[in-house]
């Protein structure tokens, strides 16, 4: 690259990046004019939530579980130092609720489903089915995008409350089995100090990261181009650019939604 | 200020269906059309031949609004195509199917929901309806008994067979046809040209086929255009290329090449 190429790479960058912003907010206009048309194809919704939802639970619950678990038995020693392990379902609760499970849930589904999403509907452009149906007069979004993204919102919530649940199951079988913790400390510490607020931000952000999942991976899908390459290129950047704005939107979600549901003084 | 310029209109003429002009098409640096002129009437069958990569298929595209021109206007049924937004295309697609040339077929059904596809989105509800007409379409291009299959378990052939029984079901008024015949037997590509003269005669179907094949061209064509650099180098009647001097036209139809060993 010349030193010409070289200064104006910045410049570069960020044209390329508001074009791929512009991009997501095309895509997500169509979606809402696709939503307020009212023909949601209900057969292929729950085909959708069969793949999404059913077939994402086994990852999302051992994902839960095995965290859950860990973080218990890490957390549990060090506490006990200070005499606060009788605390250890409280935090890992609220951690799991808030944080965890959202955010662990949303990034396995990511690796499953947006890989699924880009590589299916970045196939059927390659193959030139997403033209055949728009010469069948039906738009790609109301019949590749609407579907995923209907049975993205209705499994999420499932979801991220089965790696919530799972996560506690574990933690719960590490303090009681592992540690001889006796389990009345453990369950009324965890119920104690766990609220509808917690639960209602873990809830929120699987809303929102099922949003992203879908928009970015379908999104890419459609752009697919170049054959093979172009499916596999599309596929790869899915499951990277949807994990990293997740990670991303948690951050800030996490801080705007402390302002709505506080867990305490900062 | 000067006025602005006023929107083009199409053709006076109640027989024209379809009318490309001026259409200039680029992608990336390369130029593929340089200005396309053509007109097709109601019923009429045109084939687009020319070497390959000349732009046939993009011209094709441009018709149903899959590829919007650089420069120039595309009208079909009197409506202004590169003008009207995506979800405005419905119209058009009404009046306009295409069979792709790879057939296009959706992996996830089988020919029998391929083929029923663009029916049941047309708004047909009734099952015994849809069923008659697969069976009608499938037996036009003689795959009634391969109702049930996957696309993967057909041969290009019978795909090739599936997108056309797919592309005539709605009995729009113009069927586009991406190389038809590629990929099937000499009976088969018989099969093919037969409906599509079925297809005229019975219906009036208008159709426009882009094919290298020139037994068909001589048996179906009402008239030919050939591509060459981005232009219509040549647009007549198959009578009329036949006896053409001119030496790219002949050295095309006659398949001779310039290359020597």
């Amino acid at each position: 690259m010349d030193a010409t190429g070289l200064l104006t790479l910045p410049g570069r960058v960020f044209f390329h990046f508001l074009s791929y912003l512009g991009q997501l907010a095309a895509l997500a206009g169509e979606l809402m004019i696709a939503l307020r048309s009212g023909v949601w194809r209900l057969k292929l919704v729950a085909q959708q939530i069969v793949a999404i939802g059913y077939g994402s639970q086994g990852v999302v619950i051992v994902t839960g579980a095995f965290t859950g678990a860990v973080f218990t038995f890490q957390s549990y020693a060090k506490f006990k130092e200070f005499g606060f392990e009788t605390t250890v379902g409280a935090v890992v609760s609220v951690a799991l609720c808030r944080e965890l499970g959202p955010v662990l849930a949303g990034l396995m589904v990511a690796g499953r489903v947006g890989a699924a999403m880009a590589a299916d509907i970045g196939t059927m452009k390659v193959t030139e089915q997403v033209d055949a149906l728009r010469v069948m007069g039906v738009h790609p979004v109301d019949y590749l995008v609407l579907p995923r993204f209907l049975a993205m919102m209705i499994s999420m919530p499932f979801l991220v409350a089965e790696s919530i649940s799972f996560g506690l199951i574990a933690s719960y079988m590490v303090t009681s089995f592992g540690y001889d913790m006796p389990s009345a400390w453990y369950l009324t510490h965890m119920i104690d100090h766990t609220n509808m607020e917690d639960l209602s931000i873990g809830m929120i952000k699987g809303f929102v990261f099922g949003m992203i999942i879908t928009l970015i991976s379908c999104h890419q899908g459609l752009a697919a181009e170049n054959g093979a390459v172009g499916v596999g290129l599309g596929t790869t950047n899915a499951v990277v650019i949807s994990s990293l704005v997740l990670l991303i939107v948690n951050f800030f979600l996490s801080i705007l939604l402390n302002y709505v549901f506080p867990i305490g003084t900062v | 200020m000067a006025a602005p310029a006023p929107s083009p209109a199409p053709s006076s003429d109640a027989d024209v269906f379809i009318e490309l002009r001026g259409i200039h098409k680029s992608f990336g640096k390369q130029e593929i059309l340089s200005g396309i002129d053509l007109t097709l009437k109601h019923g009429e069958t045109l084939c687009i031949i020319g070497p390959s990569g000349e732009g046939k298929t993009v011209t094709m595209k441009h018709i149903i609004g899959l590829i919007r021109p650089d420069s120039g206007d595309v009208f079909v049924g009197g409506m202004h195509v590169n003008k009207l937004k995506e979800r405005q295309m419905a119209p058009i697609r009404q009046k306009v199917s295409m069979l792709f040339q790879g057939a296009a077929l959706f992996d996830r059904m089988t020919v029998e929901e391929n083929v029923a596809f663009p029916l049941i989105e047309s708004g047909v509800r009734d099952k015994a309806e849809i069923k008659r007409r697969v069976l009608e379409a499938l037996e036009a291009v003689d795959l009634a008994e391969h109702l049930g299959k996957y696309p993967t378990a057909l041969s290009g052939g019978m795909r090739k067979r599936t997108g056309i029984a797919r592309a005539i079901i709605c009995r729009n008024e113009c069927i586009l046809y991406d190389e038809p015949n590629s990929g099937l037997d000499p009976i088969g590509s018989d099969i093919i040209d037969q409906m599509i003269l079925r297809m005229q005669k019975r219906f009036g179907v208008t159709s426009i086929i882009v094919t290298h094949d020139m037994r068909s061209i001589f048996k179906i064509a009402n008239r030919v255009a050939m591509l060459y650099r981005g232009k219509i180098h040549f647009l007549g009647t198959p009578d009329e290329i036949r006896a053409s001097p001119d030496p790219i036209v002949q050295d095309f139809i006659n398949g001779r090449s310039d290359v020597t060993c």
